[in-house]
């Protein structure tokens, strides 16, 4: 068997609002658009994977939230309707999808190994959160590749955002090295927005662009810095700074999922590609691929 | 008993050990046991509605209201998804959810109902409501919990509902889903070795009910910013649930406390306790809380440029 590789890493941020905006047939909500520059950054990111082949997508959600430990999808398939809790009158999505489950428990075995509590969810009636859902459908609308989730362990709600920082590496390592012995060729999703202080209304009509901004300056700036490391390849930095950018503006990276993909990558010296930069209902939003192959060259 | 709208308040927990297993630790059991004693003294009241105000369900676009018909699912809980599923069909009060939404824009609140097949309902209402009102024999409203709001838009919040129940004419009930601390054992554990998370933590919930006991439910809740430092992991900015519940009660200390339960369910201090109104008990004592009737939006502190109060800054020489 020939070894495994994460052939692209993308931070893939989930606003329901994006599919929303495209009318797909599995969502019960409709719209008249909305937030072009990021559905259009998706899909200048679907395009930069049209040529790599991959086997499987691997998700880290700050949506399926667990305290205890981390934990991963152990069941074949799910088929449901996931409805937003924040946003029920723009996400009602029936999903239908398949779970790499052998690969979700090397990287579940992996991660115990390397000392972190891990659990498989093994419960066929569990509803997939609609975090994953979004940023799967946006990357793969198909749905034609299996998934694994993996949930976000609040470590730093318990602890701090060290703490949080020093599990998620570890967690990276364990997929990175699950994914190279799976022989398996994954995508890697990190399904969060950066800045993440929300409006607190919205407009009647919500895809109304005459609205939306990014909800104040500070975010801005702070989500500008992090963007300007991605593009410099200074990763290490960046995962440096987390901590603050983190505090400074209520961002979502307190979940972990970007930290763990960083890991996972070996924190890329290659300069990432910057798809889109957007807000949605006030939060920053950026959609980014680091694409292992600028490494080798 | 003093006469009023709101016959009874109850805080439950929310977790899902008491409704799934609870034989799996005596004091799970405890606090099952005191769902039960809680559900009998709502029956022995004349509550037309159930007011569920659920900390495990948060919002951020203002106050959503749940106004489903019958909402009807399979649930897992994302965390304890080992323990089972739980069929649920409950009733809700659309018109009574419409109201309540009325009356919160009338005070300045950005509210809406909810009302749409598969919503998710939280864990902290199943189990509530699963265990208080099993036959549906009440029907019921569930109130979010907005992630930014602080004290005075909870107390904005309360007034509001109560608006409504008194407007409406209904005698009500208040159910408010919350542990008391809400430190959880970060590692599996065996059921029958929990324990409270902390002492600090236990000693906060024990002065809780102690007050919560003597009827003093204003105290609590102008005690919640202290407690939240004290006894809560702050993954919200602050404690709402009593100043939702004193809000909604009138705002003072004249209750009949009933603690049912205390116990740990997995580390959180997980309380039933049952205020009823009385005539007179602890007593009026000094608050320095401030007293809000209307929500006036976020004070915008961040973008200062946009407020005009502030004048032109000083230019570089002093002029």
């Amino acid at each position: 068997m020939s070894k495994g590789e994460i052939v692209m890493g993308a931070l893939a941020p989930h606003p329901p609002h994006l599919v929303y905006a495209e009318n797909p047939p599995q969502n019960d909500a409709t719209s008249e658009g909305g937030w072009e520059e990021l559905r259009w950054g998706y899909e200048r990111l679907r395009e930069s994977l049209s040529d790599r082949d991959y086997d499987v997508i691997i998700v880290h959600t700050p949506h399926w939230a667990t305290f205890i430990g981390t934990h991963f999808l152990g069941v074949d398939s799910f088929k449901s309707l996931s409805v937003d809790p924040i946003f029920p009158n723009l996400f009602r999505y029936n999903y239908d999808l398949n779970v790499d489950v052998e690969l979700s428990r090397a990287i579940h075995d992996n991660a115990a190994d390397s000392g972190l509590l891990v659990k498989m969810m093994e419960n066929p009636d569990f509803r997939i959160d609609y975090g994953t859902i979004t940023s799967c459908h946006l990357v793969n609308p198909k749905w034609d590749k299996p998934i694994v989730c993996i949930s976000s362990n609040r470590s730093k709600f318990y602890f701090n955002s060290e703490v949080m920082q020093a599990n998620m590496i570890k967690l990276g390592e364990a997929t990175r090295k699950a994914v190279e012995a799976s022989g398996k060729k994954a995508l890697l999703l990190s399904s969060n927005s950066l800045s993440h202080r929300h409006f607190t209304v919205e407009p009647e009509v919500p895809e109304d662009m005459s609205k939306e901004h990014v909800t104040n300056h500070n975010q801005y700036l702070w989500d500008m810095k992090m963007i300007n490391l991605m593009r410099d390849g200074k990763t290490k930095e960046m995962i440096d700074l987390m901590p603050d950018f983190t505090e400074q503006t209520v961002a979502e990276t307190e979940a972990g999922c970007l930290t763990w993909l960083m890991s996972a990558l070996g924190f890329p010296d290659y300069k990432a590609t910057v798809h889109a930069y957007g807000t949605v209902i006030g939060t920053g939003n950026a959609i980014v691929g680091w694409d292992p192959r600028k490494a080798k060259i | 008993m003093r006469d009023d709208n709101v016959r009874k308040g109850i805080l439950v927990p929310g977790l899902p050990h008491p409704l799934l297993c609870p034989e799996k630790n005596e004091g799970w059991q405890r606090v099952r046991n005191a769902y039960d004693e809680a559900r009998k003294e709502i029956e022995e009241t004349d509550a037309e509605i159930l007011v569920v105000y659920s900390t495990f369900w948060p919002s951020i676009l203002g106050h959503q209201i749940q106004a489903f018909p019958e909402p009807e699912w399979t649930y897992v809980d994302e965390e304890f998804h080992d323990l089972g599923s739980i069929d649920y069909k409950f009733r809700m009060d659309p018109e009574f959810a419409e109201l309540a939404v009325d009356k919160c824009k009338e005070r300045g609140l950005h509210a809406r109902t909810v009302s749409y097949y598969g919503f998710p309902i939280d864990t902290g209402t199943i189990v509530a409501l699963k265990l208080l009102n099993p036959d549906n024999r009440i029907p019921a409203i569930i109130v979010s919990s907005n992630m930014y709001a602080n004290r005075a838009e909870s107390i904005v919040l309360g007034k509001s509902i109560r608006d409504a129940i008194d407007s409406s004419g209904k005698k009500a009930a208040v159910v408010v889903v919350s542990a008391l601390s809400n430190r959880l054992h970060t590692v599996e554990i065996d059921p029958k070795d929990d324990k409270i998370h902390s002492l600090k933590d236990h000693e906060w919930n024990s002065k809780f009910l102690e007050y919560l006991e003597k009827g003093r439910l204003e105290d609590v809740s102008q005690l919640s910013r202290q407690f939240h430092n004290e006894a809560r992991v702050p993954k919200v900015v602050s404690f709402k649930p009593f100043w939702i519940m004193a809000s909604i009660m009138g705002q003072n200390n004249l209750y009949d406390g009933n603690v049912l339960a205390y116990e740990p369910v997995w580390g959180t201090g997980s309380a039933v306790v049952t205020m009823t109104p009385a005539e007179d008990t602890a007593g009026d004592l000094e608050y320095d809380e401030d007293d809000p009737e209307f929500y006036k939006g976020d004070r915008e502190v961040l973008d200062f440029y946009d407020q005009p109060e502030m004048g032109s800054l000083e230019e570089a020489d002093g002029h």
